[in-house]
């Protein structure tokens, strides 16, 4: 009896190891998987062209600092123009991003706080025009814009990210606002504040973090943005990182250690800025679609 | 003296409703417009010509599209399913763990950051058959001699651009997945082993049920954007190898760009955005169920 007491025992303890196991080496693959690539990226730009190049591969990575060289060293051999184009990212992208949620907050609140017909109606439509595929709008902006002439600046793109990101920063708001008891701002103004004050002093600074995070998937979205911004940009007066990396490239080689340094520039401050604002950023997201 | 104020939430929605329009709404009508006409870049005057639906009966009656558009949808369908799977998992492993939890969820949300672009080259300098990662890898270990083609041969391109577009998005999946797993009452599940339940049965009729609307506000987000896809084949291989990875945007961009016949292109435009819309009605419909039944 006891003999097959110890054997179920352990066949359920070994059960239980070997399913541990499974559970880390799986955790390790996917982690491996997901750094792996970016660590790779990292990892070249660094690393002198031959051996980049070299085959067969040399495993031992020497250390460089040749392509930052380059690339910063202005418009000479192979260089690019980065700080332009990482300044035209940043205008871009802060400025509508600003712009984007100002607005979005405004349609969030409208929607969270007032009832009118047609209100889901209004909102699905709203987010059928985030939908419209970039490159199936590049066709038709690229025309007008230069018909009115904005092509090639940083008023048009700013113009486009705006409202490529207005509907997004509404549904994320809208989900925040409408978590914040009605009796919070029905409270201050029977204190006497107006529905303006009412809003920035009692509201807002709730539905801060949910406003963050919008501003952050507007961010990025425009720091990451290609198909819009590779028509509408021409030179180096407004060309966007994204657009730069293309730069790189000729006919039939890319010098893949430039690339490498440009692409971790770009990383950098998405991944400091994300860093910063993670639980904001997750939250953001579930309750602004969940409860939304 | 007799006009209305407008009411407050019409005046809290303009800046939105003016930014839409001038932005998408009007660029959308004249491309909707130029549908209809023969209209060609270098020569501006074909604008004013109306050919009636004769585009769109190109098109439909074009091998090529349809082939680049039953592409796309296979794509988008495999693509979608395997993030969510895949999705599911990591978040269920990710939940499982009790030490350094924070750090896994923190590099969860690494591909987030990366552009679609910049996952193109990414994967385009991984997948090289030369140089790239993957070749030099398989030799050193002897698993192969000869440098497979990856970018090259038209199936194992199709896989490196799904391989690369699942990379980008499944973290959207397990991020939101993850979040639905902290949020669960405990409860249930503990009921549910004293019951005697097996994991298996715990996960399918109350884990499951539970993440249901964490699923569908992942899938409507990424429905949201299925035409990034378009950034990474653009890259990876620009549709090619004869044209066996073309889809329904690359076809577009290149209708418009390249052969510079803006009308034909417009209209492809026009079957690409509803197919955007389709999906995006879709995981909406779903969601808004899923809501309902929770209750929210």
């Amino acid at each position: 009896m006891s003999t097959i007491a110890t054997d179920r025992n352990r066949l359920h303890r070994n059960r239980q190891r070997a399913l541990s196991w499974a559970h880390f080496t799986g955790l390790f693959l996917v982690m491996c998987i997901i750094c792996i690539p970016g660590l790779w990226i990292v990892l070249n730009s660094f690393r002198p062209t031959v051996e980049i190049m070299a085959k067969p591969p040399i495993w031992v990575p020497t250390f460089t600092l040749e392509h930052y060289r380059a690339m910063f060293g202005g418009a000479g051999e192979g260089g690019v123009p980065v700080f332009a184009y990482f300044r035209n990212s940043l205008i871009i992208s802060v400025t509508s991003t600003i712009i984007a949620i100002g607005i979005g907050m405004a349609g969030g609140y409208a929607f969270a706080r007032y009832r009118f017909r047609g209100k889901s109606y209004y909102f699905v439509g709203l987010m059928l025009f985030r939908a419209v595929p970039g490159v199936a709008l590049s066709l038709p902006l690229f025309i007008v814009f230069a018909r009115v002439g904005i092509i090639d600046t940083h008023f048009g793109l700013i113009l486009v990210y705006v409202a490529m990101n207005v509907p997004f920063t509404v549904w994320l708001t809208d989900g925040f606002f409408r978590q914040i008891p009605k009796e919070l701002y029905e409270a201050a103004e029977i204190d006497g504040c107006t529905r303006w004050q009412a809003f920035w002093r009692v509201e807002f600074p709730v539905a801060r973090s949910g406003v963050a995070s919008a501003a952050i998937f507007a961010f990025l979205t425009s720091w990451n943005e290609f198909a819009l911004a590779s028509q509408l940009t021409r030179s180096t007066g407004s060309k966007t990182m994204p657009v730069g990396l293309l730069d790189f490239t000729a006919e039939f080689t890319i010098n893949w250690g430039g690339m490498c340094a440009l692409a971790v520039l770009m990383i950098l401050p998405a991944l400091a800025l994300t860093f910063i604002v993670q639980k904001h950023l997750i939250s953001g997201l579930t309750f602004g679609g969940v409860k939304g | 003296m007799l006009r209305r104020r407008p009411p407050d939430w019409l005046t809290l929605l303009m800046p939105t409703i003016i930014v839409i329009a001038i932005i998408v709404l009007i660029p959308l009508i004249f491309s909707f417009y130029s549908s209809f006409t023969p209209y060609k870049l270098t020569r501006p005057s074909t604008l004013w010509r109306w050919v009636g639906t004769a585009n769109y009966e190109r098109i439909l009656s074009d091998l090529n599209f349809w082939a680049a558009f039953g592409r796309t949808i296979l794509f988008l369908t495999i693509a979608l399913n395997l993030e969510l799977l895949f999705g599911l998992g990591i978040a269920l492993m990710v939940n499982k763990v009790t030490w350094g939890q924070r750090t896994l969820r923190t590099v969860l949300m690494f591909p987030m950051m990366f552009s679609p672009i910049l996952v193109g080259f990414q994967f385009k300098f991984i997948f090289n058959d030369n140089v790239g990662l993957v070749n030099n890898a398989l030799q050193s270990l002897g698993i192969t001699d000869v440098a497979l083609p990856w970018l090259v041969d038209s199936k194992l391109a199709l896989f490196s651009i799904a391989f690369a577009e699942i990379w980008m998005s499944t973290s959207i999946f397990a991020i939101l997945i993850l979040a639905g797993l902290f949020a669960m009452p405990r409860d249930p599940l503990e009921a549910a082993k004293v019951d005697g339940c097996t994991p298996w049965q715990s996960f399918r009729h109350i884990t499951l049920p539970f993440l249901m609307p964490f699923i569908f506000i992942a899938m409507t987000i990424r429905s949201l954007d299925v035409a990034r896809a378009y950034d990474i084949v653009q890259i990876m291989t620009g549709g090619g190898p004869a044209r066996r990875t073309e889809l329904v945007w690359t076809l577009m961009a290149r209708t418009g760009y390249v052969d510079a016949r803006m009308g034909i292109a417009n209209a492809m435009g026009y079957v690409s955005i509803l197919l955007s819309i389709f999906f995006t009605i879709y995981f909406f419909r779903k969601l808004s169920a899923a809501r309902a039944e929770l209750g929210l």
